[in-house]
């Protein structure tokens, strides 16, 4: 990454500039990858791009980030995604 | 289109301050798809400003100008005259506002830069209030909704602001929402190609601010579609085309489901079902919709 060599604030870009956002979570989405046909939904309207889409289109969930606002659940048309409350850490 | 159809790559990543469930990263996502990483984006004072997140990170991979609230679309003018100057092609030059930022604190800005021919691209990112600084009526706001500043449903009916925004007859006008993600992704990409002002205003759902559970951010945005509340068309050459469901609208080949379904589900319009149900108020939001089909059948 170019940093530049300027007098003013400049913020450079980070996964996760506000730490691991994973622990906001209350609930937690649990993909059931039987079920999913890859339509893409959960990815594209994930707010957090917490989901990974793959090479071929399968997705995953990145626990690390996803929030746990249950978009993915709500949208996915053929119940993939369940969510579950998180134990108690 | 479908969905796969849409780049791989992410210009927003993970981990940002945007509260979950929120509809203005989704919009981001799409819309940074479709532009590439030759963008600059001016954001004013507004919450994607703290979405950006703190100094020194960042959560957005493509420059961004923050600048005055009122300035916005001032700004742009000077990059777009700036990259000029310097021979550079093909950057988008993108303002990323919202509703406050737009439809009342930024207007005058935004009237000037269309009036100038300024070739940009202006996104106004709508969730109807002033949201960063805790959920006050803003220009946007629809009549009745609760906000902080209107304990009992604001008495006024929201501006139209693509009507503002077409007087100035730019040469390329459009509304989306965060609900029909290859609807904005085409429009963005159609966008791009014109040159002089282009205006797109995205309507996005904000949980908080309109009082629904945070999972059903995009089945709101939906409904105020379905419902005919929210619009979506183009401006193009003067002349107006809808939209997905809105041309089914339009062309009278589908009833807009009834408004209460769209208000029901949300907090901020319970003042209208109870304690009892406020026939009078209901009845005027659905004149003022109907009002709007019908003058938009004359116009195309
Ligand atoms: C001139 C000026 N007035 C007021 C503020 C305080 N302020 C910061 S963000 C904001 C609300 C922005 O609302 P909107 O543009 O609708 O975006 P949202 O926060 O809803 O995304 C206000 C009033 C400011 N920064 N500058
Ligand atoms: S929305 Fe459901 S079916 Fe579609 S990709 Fe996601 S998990 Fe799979
Ligand atoms: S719960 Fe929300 S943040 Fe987590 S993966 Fe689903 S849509 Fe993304
Ligand atoms: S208040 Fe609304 S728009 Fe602002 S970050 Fe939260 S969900 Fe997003």
């Amino acid at each position: 990454m170019i940093k530049y060599d300027v007098v003013t604030t400049i913020s450079y870009p980070k996964k996760g500039a506000m730490g691991k956002t994973g622990g906001w979570r209350a609930f937690k989405p649990i993909l059931d990858k039987e079920k999913c046909v890859r339509c893409l939904r959960c990815w594209i309207f994930c707010p957090e791009g917490a989901i990974i889409r793959k090479e071929d289109d399968s997705v995953e969930i990145d626990y690390d980030y996803c929030k746990g606002c249950g978009i993915c659940a709500n949208e996915c048309r053929v119940k993939a995604i369940s969510m579950v409350r998180e134990e108690s850490k | 289109m479908a969905i796969k159809d849409l780049p791989k790559e992410e210009y927003v990543l993970p981990g940002s301050a945007a509260c979950p469930g929120c509809p203005a990263t989704i919009a981001l996502r799409t819309v940074l798809k479709a532009l590439g990483k030759r963008t600059i984006l001016v954001i004013p004072a507004w919450w994607t400003a703290v979405i950006q997140s703190w100094y020194p990170h960042t959560s957005f991979k493509v420059p961004i100008l923050n600048i005055a609230f009122e300035a916005a679309a001032a700004a742009a003018s000077g990059v777009s005259s700036g990259l000029k100057v310097l021979g550079e092609k093909d950057i988008n030059v993108v303002v990323w506002a919202g509703d406050g930022g737009t439809y009342d604190i930024g207007i005058q800005a935004l009237s000037g830069a269309l009036e100038r021919n300024t070739d940009f691209i202006y996104i106004c990112y709508n969730n109807q209030i002033y949201s960063n600084t805790g959920i006050q009526r803003s220009g946007a706001t629809p009549y009745a909704a609760w906000t902080t500043t209107t304990v009992g449903g604001k008495r006024e009916f929201n501006k139209d602001m693509g009507a503002i925004v077409m007087a100035h007859r730019i040469p390329y006008v459009a509304t989306a929402c965060i609900s029909y993600p290859e609807d904005l992704y085409k429009k963005v990409m159609k966008a791009k190609e014109i040159r002089g002002p282009k205006y797109i205003e995205i309507l996005t759902p904000c949980p908080p601010g309109w009082r629904f559970s945070m999972d059903k951010t995009v089945e709101v945005g939906r409904l105020a579609v379905e419902t005919g509340a929210w619009p979506l068309y183009e401006y193009e050459n003067g002349k107006m085309s809808f939209n997905g469901f809105s041309k089914l609208i339009l062309e009278g080949k589908v009833k807009r489901k009834p408004i209460e379904e769209w208000l029901k589900m949300q907090g901020r319009f319970r003042n209208l079902f109870k304690p009892k149900r406020d026939e009078e108020r209901i009845r005027r939001i659905e004149e003022f919709i109907e009002r709007m089909w019908e003058d938009f059948r004359s116009k195309v």
